[in-house]
């Protein structure tokens, strides 16, 4: 009896363990190393395509500029909303999402549009569209660390006489650091394997190793050299983040955690005047591309709900559709996500944390093209599935829910589990009774993140997807696709519809976020 | 039905589907249909078939033409449906090299064009055909008085500066069309030439044609594009017409006649097809008067079937050139890699 | 009712607990006394089954806790800092384990206002335990981890960290509700005052090691050795070679006398007891406890006079 108990404990915990790796081996590694294996035995070896270092090279230092623009904007944003209580503050928590959930293909042909003529193409035309992505990331990442940074120790500072530049620099900044140091890794690793941007925005001359794949790929089937470019990425992707987390746990150690209530607090003086200069750059900034979506939808509404030969359903249905995958892949991704969360928060932030990124860096191409020749046969026959759309989604969507969730359950003291453990709470009970409700708050804002994230998946989800059951961004990109100006009204109709779910989305999560907060 | 019933409906379907689990590959009773992302058809006419049949029609969509045949090939021997639609007369090569295809001589070939059928083996059949052509904004031209451009020569001509896109024949269909289109008329000595000469006069190159055409290009319905001709379809003023918001006296584009090449998709059974009475039933379909006379409306395209009507707005703004450009399929397979890395190296190098 | 046999617990690869023999008996306190570090903490933790033992066996009511997870022991734990759970209220804290119980609600209710009412909170059932005082706070940690009933009631320093005010009051409480409901009990604290108000049997410890068990008078009367003497604040420890001679400080008088050997050096009262400090000619200084309301002032010169019978000897324990 008592050993069965024991080893209950350990099948718990096993399965923390268990459930993420199969998930991954399955829907991951085993159809990457399928597509590899077929490209690899196609060609010589690991001979490189001529021209790579170039690419490597682009590839590397366009992520790079990008991540420091995105810092540039990003950090006052983050100041505003991690440090001062003002209306609208969730509103603008919530909006900053939008363009990270918007498929790239609107953005893109957004920024087309609004570009001055001559610079619509090129790299400064990508840098522009990078920073427009991932400013949420630097945002929301940062403002949150922000906001729980305890003011007193910056006023401890004070009273010991260091002027207010001294006091950012050596008490805030130390801080801030690893979530600066999350934010950054987050923003390269998304720049440095941005596809859609590079693709429409890069013109035919710019090419990174995400489009030279899917070049090599979709459009030239030469598998070999799309296997050795992937690998190539994987290999820089995974340097990138051993060395991000290496650094991020050597900062980690000076983290606080005060409750967000006691650090906002309205803006004073000078404060007001700087705080409404950032939120109106930051609003030109944001909504911009967003107004120009909105004007072209002007006048299509009606078509929505009208049949039409671009899709086998009614334009609307797609949203019912989008709605659906995504709630399921948020639940997948919270299950697989939330169980990795539980057993890497066992240990001390690590190298392991940092890879958990890992299937962010794999090429979608080449994952879908895993999909089709891994999954075909019986007893792995089903490659035309639909749960494989959520499951695809939940593969992008997971990590993000491990990054928010693990932190989240470390800061969690043990000895809560151990009381109720001792009152006669065994661990599963523990973990419901204490880590879920406790972080609960992350849990929400995960379950946002990664209901947003599959909202506006498309490099994979365009590759399975059933055609009677598009999902928005492949519908926008169908409607995209055809001539005439209903058509495009009707794209940008629907990428409205889009950004609306999302913002609702990233709404509700911060509002449940916030009553997790109060009872915190 | 209401539009709550149709909310209702649609996520019962949904929730059904969640719940029904695995969603098993074709049995007897489907038919898979491999295609790109521009296909479209009626929801009547797909009934149609399916009542016919007895069949139900399963429309597997992802990627332009070019990658639906890679997926195909990726595929070879365990393909993902029955039927392919959607390979090209500049694909087709590739297609029948590596055996992708079952031959199949449909009867309902008997009512199509003879300059259609490209095939003598019969692995693949004609559907229909459309014409790859210079598109110009004829507002804008009207606007400033210039004359807009009638053949190809005269595009590297000075007042021609500045203003014309194309598309990427590495990664683009209608790019790679309109490539072979100067192959065709300038020969294959001297169609470099050409090109350097329409990089000196400032030639735009984008990846593929929604930006191209939707983007860069200055006559599109809401474009904010600035460059007044474009590498599209013959039918592309047609559609400016259909779907304009109101509809204009006349259409607001034109195509360039001597510009235009021709591009024949055809439709072939997978080797391996888990379900090859049905793939056949479908091919035949697909060259039934039914389906041949739903295509231009949907997809832009002409259909392959002697006599089938036209649409009303085709009639009058669509023109099929009588002497496109064209080269043999046999000639454009051997080529096209080659041709295509001399364009990269004149035009983008 | 709970026996301890040579517990050996390994943390980071040094032996924190070194081999531990512990008896407690029902309705007892059993308080250990130790510095920071002596391994009391992992003895506690080692008991309630948070920590795994390298070696030995712990038995309750003669069954082997071997194998049992915490949450099967019907043994209590409440910490330092209280660990309340912050997301739930003091009903809801208290009420906890009588849920894990599987109690029904009504009769948990009861338990639960109960509990409130033992400890004086009667009314509290529900406030948010982060709007509690630290007094308030302690008094529900108490409550939560009473509700159960567990056989035995661990206690990790409960009254650390606590100004002397409360702390003396909270300890007075503690000891009228252990006599009250003779509940058994291991109560760790660094704080000797604390071990012998509280507990019925001491239990010194040292590197992981029990170094002496009695009860606080025996202790007080025979510490096993000069580090104990000095850690339960004996005064006038004073070594010798090998061995440690320990004149208790009631057994000294210190007696005016101009021809006296030794000068005063301070006087300091602490309630009613005076503590006096000599130096004698021989340089060493001896202290003393004086009662009354007129002690000698520093400066006098007095004669030391020791009651044979308040001198031990004992080993050095180094």
């Amino acid at each position: 009896m008592d050993a069965n108990r024991s080893s209950l404990r350990r099948a718990w915990l096993v399965g923390a363990v268990a459930v993420p790796t199969a998930f991954l081996a399955l829907f991951f590694a085993y159809p990457l190393a399928t597509i590899l294996e077929r490209g690899l035995t196609t060609g010589d070896g690991l001979a490189l395509p001529p021209g790579t270092a170039g690419l490597l090279w682009f590839t590397f230092w366009q992520a790079a500029a990008s991540t420091v623009l995105t810092l540039g904007v990003g950090l006052p944003l983050a100041w505003a909303i991690g440090r001062f209580r003002f209306h609208g503050r969730g509103l603008v928590r919530a909006f900053v999402l939008v363009p990270f959930v918007l498929p790239t293909v609107v953005v893109a042909t957004a920024f087309l549009a609004l570009l001055p003529e001559g610079y619509e193409r090129g790299i400064p035309a990508i840098l522009a569209a990078h920073v427009f992505f991932n400013v949420a990331v630097v945002t929301r990442i940062v403002g949150g660390a922000w906001a729980t940074i305890d003011r007193t120790t910056s006023e401890a500072a004070a009273v010991l006489g260091a002027s207010r530049w001294r006091r950012s620099r050596e008490v805030t900044l130390p801080q801030l650091a690893p979530a600066l140091s999350a934010a950054s890794a987050l923003t390269f690793l998304f720049c440095f394997t941005s596809f859609g941007v590079i693709l429409i925005l890069g013109g035919p001359t710019r090419s990174t190793l995400e489009t030279e794949i899917y070049n090599q790929a979709a459009r030239l089937y030469d598998l070999h050299a799309a296997a050795v470019l992937s690998l190539l990425q994987l290999g820089a992707v995974t340097l990138v983040l051993v060395v991000t987390s290496a650094l991020e746990s050597r900062l980690s150690g000076a983290e606080s955690a005060a409750d967000e209530r006691d650090v906002l607090r309205r803006p004073s003086g000078l404060e007001r005047p700087a705080l409404a200069a950032v939120l109106a750059v930051a609003a030109v900034v944001l909504a911009l591309p967003l107004l120009v979506l909105v004007g072209r939808s002007l006048g299509a509404w009606g078509t929505l709900f009208r049949e039409t030969p671009a899709l086998l359903v009614e334009p609307w249905q797609a949203a019912v559709y989008s709605i659906s995958f995504a709630g399921v892949a948020a639940l997948i991704a919270l299950t697989i996500g939330g169980l990795a969360a539980l057993a890497l928060a066992r240990r001390p932030p690590g190298a392991l944390d940092g890879l958990v990124l890992l299937p962010l860096g794999a090429s979608a191409v080449m994952l879908g093209f895993g999909f089709l020749i891994a999954f075909d046969e019986a007893p792995l026959d089903f490659r035309s599935a639909w749960w494989l759309v959520p499951v695809a989604q939940a593969l992008v969507a997971a990590p993000f829910v491990v990054r928010i969730v693990a932190p989240a359950l470390r800061s969690i003291d043990p000895r809560l589990r151990e009381v109720a453990a001792t009152l006669g709470a065994p661990p599963s009970r523990g973990w419901r009774e204490i880590d879920l409700p406790l972080a609960g708050r992350a849990f929400a804002i995960a379950a946002g993140f990664a209901f947003a994230i599959a909202l506006g998946e498309f490099g994979a989800t365009v590759f399975i997807a059933r055609s009677e059951q598009p999902t928005l961004p492949v519908a926008i990109f169908r409607f995209l696709g055809r001539p005439g100006a209903q058509n495009q009204g009707t794209a940008a109709a629907l990428a409205v519809v889009l950004a609306g779910i999302a913002v609702v989305a990233a709404l509700a999560a911060e509002r449940a976020a916030e009553g997790r907060g109060r009872v915190l | 039905m209401t539009l709550w019933h149709k909310v209702c409906a649609a996520i019962a379907v949904g929730m059904a589907l969640f719940v029904a689990g695995c969603g098993g590959s074709a049995g007897n009773g489907e038919v898979v249909l491999v295609t790109h992302d521009s296909f479209a058809i009626p929801k009547e006419v797909k009934a149609a078939f399916e009542a016919e049949s007895g069949l139900k029609l399963t429309i597997l969509q992802g990627g332009d033409a070019g990658e639906t045949v890679n997926r195909a090939l990726l595929t070879k021997g365990n393909p993902q449906g029955d039927v392919l639609f959607g390979i090209d007369n500049n694909l087709l090569s590739r297609g029948l090299a590596e055996g992708l295809f079952q031959p199949y001589a449909s009867p309902a070939l008997a009512g199509v064009d003879r300059r259609f059928l490209l095939d003598p083996t019969h692995q693949a059949t004609p559907i229909d055909y459309g014409d790859v052509c210079l598109n110009v904004d004829r507002t804008w031209f009207a606007a400033r008085g210039i004359p807009p451009p009638r053949t190809l020569d005269e595009l590297t001509q000075h007042r021609y500066r500045n203003q014309l896109v194309v598309e990427n024949p590495a990664t683009s269909t209608p790019g790679l069309a309109f490539m072979l289109a100067t192959i065709a008329h300038f020969g294959p000595i001297d169609w470099p030439d050409y090109w350097h000469r329409l990089r000196a006069n400032g030639v735009l190159v984008v990846d593929g044609w929604e930006e191209a055409y939707t983007a860069s290009f200055s006559g599109a319905a809401g474009s904010k594009g600035t460059r007044p001709i474009v590498v599209s379809y013959a039918t592309s003023p047609a559609a400016e017409v259909i779907f304009a918001k109101t509809p204009p006296r006349s259409a607001p584009t034109a195509t360039v006649a001597g510009s235009c090449f021709r591009q024949i998709e055809l439709a072939g059974i997978l080797n391996g097809a888990k379900n090859v009475k049905g793939a056949r039933a479908l091919i035949d379909f697909m060259l039934s008067e039914r389906f041949q006379a739903a295509m231009p409306a949907g997809m832009f395209v002409l259909p392959v079937r002697k006599g089938t009507p036209l649409p009303d707005a085709f009639r009058r703004y669509a023109i099929t050139p009588g002497r496109p450009l064209e080269l043999p399929a046999a000639t454009i397979g051997d080529n096209r890699d080659r041709w295509v890395d001399e364009w990269t190296r004149t035009v983008l190098r | 009712m709970l026996a301890v046999r040579d517990a050996q617990v390994v943390l980071e690869g040094h032996l924190a607990l070194a081999g531990v023999d512990l008896d407690v008996s029902e309705g007892t306190v059993l308080a250990v006394l130790g510095p920071s570090g002596s391994g009391k903490s992992t003895l506690l933790r080692a008991i309630a089954g948070l920590q795994r033992l390298e070696n030995g066996t712990i038995e309750l009511d003669g069954r082997s806790l071997a194998g049992v997870p915490p949450h099967r022991r019907g043994i209590g734990l409440m910490f330092q800092d209280d660990a309340l759970f912050p997301h739930r209220d003091v009903a809801a804290n208290v009420g906890f384990g009588l849920r894990m119980q599987g109690m029904a609600p009504n009769a948990a209710a009861t338990r639960v206002a109960e509990l409130l009412a033992l400890v004086g909170l009667s009314d509290r059932n529900r406030q948010a335990v982060a709007s509690l005082s630290g007094g308030e706070r302690k008094r529900v940690a108490l409550a939560r981890a009473l509700a159960p009933s567990p056989r035995v009631l661990l206690l990790d320093e409960p009254l650390g960290a606590l100004d002397r005010e409360l702390h003396d009051r909270l300890l007075g409480e503690l000891k009228r509700l252990f006599d009250a409901t003779q509940q058994t009990a291991v109560y760790v604290t660094h704080d000797a005052a604390e071990a012998f108000a509280l507990g019925s049997q001491v239990a010194v410890m040292r590197d992981g090691r029990i170094v002496q068990v009695a009860t606080p008078g025996r202790l007080w009367a025979e510490p096993t050795d000069g580090w104990v003497a000095r850690f339960i604040g004996l005064a006038n420890v004073e070594q010798d070679g090998q061995t440690v001679t320990v004149t208790r400080p009631e057994g000294v008088t210190l007696r005016p006398d101009a021809d006296g050997t030794a000068v005063l050096v301070s006087a300091e009262r602490d309630g009613p007891l005076v503590t006096l400090r000599a130096r004698r000619e021989n340089g060493r200084e001896i202290v003393a406890v004086y009662v009354g309301l007129a002690p000698p002032s520093p400066g006098t010169r007095v004669t030391v006079e020791v009651d044979p019978g308040a001198v031990i000897e004992v080993p050095t324990g180094r």
